[in-house]
């Protein structure tokens, strides 16, 4: 395996070009119909592992947070092949905005005071709550009052496994799973009574397909978690995204994403919350 | 610089740390008994006589050596606990921890097995030759003659067993044991102001768990071992 001097000299040349090439990017701009979009790609972080949230499917991209994110784009200027999706988990929300990793974040992320400390935020979309998600033909309970020595699954380290920890301590019992669909497993072999998150994230699990018809949101949220658009702190996007919101509720592409993505669940957000007026961007 | 400081205080003073520290060393202890238990006997079964009992002996050791841990506690908890509804004690988060133990206990027990095998070459043919000589059969042999020897020649690799263990049982938070891996996620969702300090707060306190494993066992390996 021998390469003369001159085949290395060739190989190090094609790379330096390609690597001249991709820093180069593309020039032919203006391709947006608005301002904002100047023919290059916006990055936008969703979850991939929520269904009916933020969902990768292949080489789809399917979601209530999806297809808002798709909405607000196209008004900012972007067609969806500019998207450019880029999985933000929880805990990495924050960093990825203030280290400039994505431009704006579409994932269940819940506006809080701590939060505004490190990130901006516009919106909400969507004002979701902790709920109860039980099998369809549980009848006794209706809300967290009724889950005196039942059994409950969340997950480890999440908001809503800390709110029934401080709040119904000794009188529940808590399962922490590593995810979600793990809470489910367990819901429909019967070893919990309910699964507890955010209504919109229960009613997406409890609409795919394996799941459909077998279980139901109970519908008594009893937290209230406003979901934004996380920016970076220094983003001048903030109203450009509000307005886009606005415009999603008023021509009823809102309506039609909750209810595309929440289908079989038996789930009807919560209308005195829903669909909510943008807060003003500081 | 003082800010992060009080910052890191009132996350210490917030969440109870050295209790989930607590959680994990007494899943250490019990997973480390119960592990050693069922080790000793499988290494017992690896250099009995009868091929049949070798033979199971190897088979659980390839088995459970190659499958991971999480794999082993979801399946005792999303199968055994949740589809069998197998329930050891009426108390429902003491329930995890003993299926996490016991889980921790099947893993490690092929680990403790072969540290011991590798105990047992370390004792000269000879040994097992002149017990036979004086009559001892298999088991009193190797209860009175081979045994005792094989483990203090096997003190290191039980030792990074025991480390591995102790490392291990962060993994309990997958059969929804409260231990500090899973008080690591809860710091990391309400403060992530001050991620780094957590990270480096939970390596460290196993560092400090570790270290005097490692020093014990050192020194444990050179004072036992066996003069030839």
């Amino acid at each position: 395996m021998k390469y003369g001097k001159s085949m290395t000299l060739a190989a190090l040349a094609a790379t330096t070009a390609l690597t001249l090439t991709a820093c180069g990017g593309n020039d032919d701009g203006g391709g947006g119909e608005s301002s904002g979009g100047d023919g290059e790609s916006v990055r936008i972080g969703i979850k991939y592992d929520q269904p009916g949230l933020g969902f990768k499917d292949g080489e789809e991209y399917t979601g209530f947070d999806v297809d808002v994110a798709k909405y607000v784009a196209k008004e900012l200027g972007y067609s969806e092949d500019q998207i450019e999706w880029v999985e933000s988990p929880s805990a990495n929300r924050e960093n990825m905005l203030s280290n400039d990793q994505v431009d704006m974040i579409f994932a269940t992320y819940s506006i809080t005071d701590k939060r505004k400390e490190s990130v901006a935020f516009a919106g909400p979309y969507f004002v979701a709550g902790q709920d109860l998600l039980v099998s369809q033909d549980n009848t006794d309970i209706k809300g967290p009052e009724d889950l005196e020595g039942k059994n409950l699954c969340s997950v480890t380290g999440s908001t809503s496994a800390q709110k029934i920890k401080d709040q119904y301590a000794g009188t529940v019992n808590l399962v922490e799973q590593g995810g979600y669909a793990d809470c489910v497993t367990i819901l429909g072999s019967g070893g919990v009574d309910a699964v507890t998150t955010d209504d919109i994230i229960l009613a997406g699990l409890a609409a795919t397909d394996a799941n459909s018809g077998k279980f139901k949101v109970v519908g008594n949220p009893f937290t209230e978690e406003k979901y934004g658009v996380g920016l970076p702190k220094d983003s001048d996007k903030c109203q450009a995204i509000n307005d886009a919101i606005t415009k999603m509720v008023e021509d009823g592409a809102w309506e039609e994403a909750v209810t595309k993505n929440t289908e079989g669940a038996d789930y009807k957000y919560n209308e005195d919350l829903n669909p909510p007026t943008p807060d003003a961007c500081a | 610089m003082s800010e992060y400081l009080s910052d890191y205080a009132s996350l210490l003073s917030q969440y109870d740390v050295l209790g989930a520290f607590w959680v994990n060393i007494q899943l250490t202890f019990w997973a480390a008994i119960g592990s050693m238990v069922l080790g000793s006997v499988l290494a017992l079964m690896r250099i009995s006589p009868p091929a049949s009992m070798r033979a199971v002996g190897a088979a659980y050791v390839t088995l459970i050596r190659n499958t991971p841990l999480t794999i082993i506690l979801v399946f005792l908890v999303l199968g055994v606990w949740s589809q069998l509804t197998i329930s050891f004690t009426d108390d429902f988060n003491q329930n995890f921890f003993i299926y996490a133990v016991i889980g921790l206990s099947i893993y490690h027990a092929a680990f403790v097995c072969e540290a011991i095998r590798s105990g047992v070459n370390t004792v000269p043919a000879g040994q097992a030759e002149a017990a036979r000589a004086i009559g001892l059969s298999f088991l009193p042999a190797a209860r009175l003659i081979i045994f005792p020897q094989a483990l203090r020649g096997a003190i290191t690799p039980l030792g990074n067993t025991l480390i591995a263990l102790t490392k291990n049982t962060t993994v309990a938070a997958a059969a929804s044991v409260t231990e500090i891996s899973a008080l690591m996620k809860t710091m990391i969702e309400f403060r992530p102001d001050v991620i780094i300090a957590v990270f480096l707060t939970v390596a460290l306190g196993f560092v400090i768990i570790v270290i005097p494993v490692g020093l014990l066992t050192t020194w444990l390996s050179q004072k036992l071992a066996v003069k030839r």
